[in-house]
């Protein structure tokens, strides 16, 4: 019942679409569900790029069986070894038969050690610059690695101008539209966003560069299909997705700030809102997300847009709460650049909160061009003034780095 | 000294060299080629720090 959808002349969608998921990776929560795209291109050599993710391997197969038996198939390309893209894999070598599996030479690394079955593959090592004959049409690889992982590969086919991007410039959006261009910017956007600070970002120098790799290779592009989310038709809408990707990369900072926190009898919170008054008396927007109630991954959706990041928590048992302590954590590996920072936390006795945040924050290489505040217990009218006074002097502070 | 792949994460110790690129045991990181790049992720040699 499941069929396969045209995008460009015998070329075919064939993935699947996972309107349940909200767990991404294991990491970020993927609030629109997501899709795991695979395409099916029919010319001499029957060939497949990526699979999905393995439980829902039957859906794609499926997809693929209604326009070509899969027994017919020549190659698969694998252009990215995690289990959304080649987690199908056994299945798709058990259905299809394939004279070659076609893989990067990090990529035959990370087969290797995913699955057992290695031995008995097909594989063959394909590396940047390396060019395969489909009949009509070609692939060109081109390996990208740490976009997002060592054995990532984007594979383009110069004759439909269709570049196969796998995990860059995905999004989670589960939908019965497969183009871009179908749904609303705004909603596009903010999940190229979303997408984009939750997993890409640390390798934001590599994105640069493949940037640079591919203009100065002259791809004529007019496709760019992903292996999450929606696919970009038209040469506008492949300017765009670049485009927008290279000032993802560029992390000028946004004129807005977050207030992350997470507090135990709401002294920390009430901080929080006294800081939000200094900024907005400074100008600069702000948005207030508590911990408890705001996964990590959304947070750092919001940290996207904003060149001030505020961080509070109480000093607990001479540490910070475990939910910050986290959130800091998972910032760290991000690697967010060009960005202010700023600290205040309460405390009953020891109060090591503003110093310990303080330190991982210049760790990360936050400027923090204000000292912390930290309050005895609860704030009273003078130290929420101190938070006030906090907020209006980092305003002005990202006020002035954003010139 | 070690010098780590700001990248990735692969330390390089020159103790052990880098066989599959071809940088022999006991070669210090200085004297690495300009065009080696990093066996885990293609990093170029600017791309590293000390550990």
């Amino acid at each position: 019942m499941l069929k396969a959808q045209e995008i460009k002349k015998d070329v075919y969608w064939i993935g699947a679409v996972d309107y349940e998921s909200r767990n991404f990776h294991g990491y970020s929560l993927s609030p629109r569900g997501t899709t795991y795209n695979n395409y099916l291109i029919l010319d001499e050599k029957k060939t497949i790029f990526d699979t999905v993710k393995p439980e829902h391997a039957g859906f794609s197969l499926e997809r693929l069986a209604s326009v070509i038996n899969p027994a017919e198939i020549d190659y698969l390309v694998i252009n990215h070894a995690e289990a959304d893209h080649a987690g199908a894999l056994p299945d798709f070598i058990a259905a299809c038969r394939p004279e070659c599996v076609f893989c990067s030479p990090m990529g035959q690394k990370a087969l290797e050690g995913h699955f057992r079955a290695w031995k008995n593959w097909p594989l063959k090592v394909v590396k940047s610059g390396d060019v395969i004959s489909l009949g009509k049409r070609s692939v060109h690889f081109l390996e990208t690695r740490m976009l997002h992982w060592p054995d990532s590969m984007f594979s383009y086919i110069p004759e439909d101008r269709l570049l196969f991007s796998n995990d860059a410039f995905g999004q989670n959006i589960a939908s019965s539209e497969r183009f871009a261009d179908e749904i609303s910017r705004e909603v596009l956007l903010s999940a190229m966003s979303e997408y984009y600070h939750n997993i890409v970002l640390p390798y934001s120098q590599q994105v640069l560069k493949v940037l640079a790799q591919v203009g100065e290779m002259g791809l004529d592009i007019d496709m760019i299909a992903p292996d999450h989310g929606l696919i970009f038709r038209g040469k506008e809408d492949a300017a765009f997705v670049l485009k927008t990707y290279r000032r993802f990369a560029e992390q000028k900072p946004g004129k807005r700030a977050v207030i992350v926190y997470d507090t135990m009898w709401y002294s920390t919170q009430t901080m929080a809102y006294a800081v939000a008054e200094g900024l907005g008396a400074a100008g600069v927007p702000a948005r207030i997300m508590s911990l408890k109630d705001n996964h990590h991954s959304a947070v750092m959706s919001e940290v996207a847009r904003c060149g001030l990041v505020m961080v509070g928590s109480p000093t607990h048992n001479n540490g910070i709460l475990p939910f910050v302590s986290g959130f800091l954590t998972y910032m760290k590996g991000l690697r967010p650049q060009n960005r202010l920072g700023g600290v205040f936390g309460s405390f009953g006795w020891s109060g090591e909160c503003v110093k310990i945040i303080s330190e991982r924050l210049a760790d990360m290489g936050f400027e923090l061009p204000a000292d912390p505040v930290k309050v005895k217990y609860v704030p009273d009218a003078e130290s929420l003034e101190q938070c006030f006074a906090l907020g209006l002097t980092l305003g002005r502070a990202l006020e002035a780095k954003c010139g | 000294m070690k010098y780590v792949c700001k990248l990735c994460g692969y330390v390089y110790d020159p103790a052990e060299g880098d066989s599959d690129g071809g940088i022999k045991p006991g070669t210090a990181f200085a004297d690495i080629p300009d065009d080696w790049v990093c066996p885990v992720c293609g990093a170029g040699k600017a791309d590293f720090e000390p550990e």
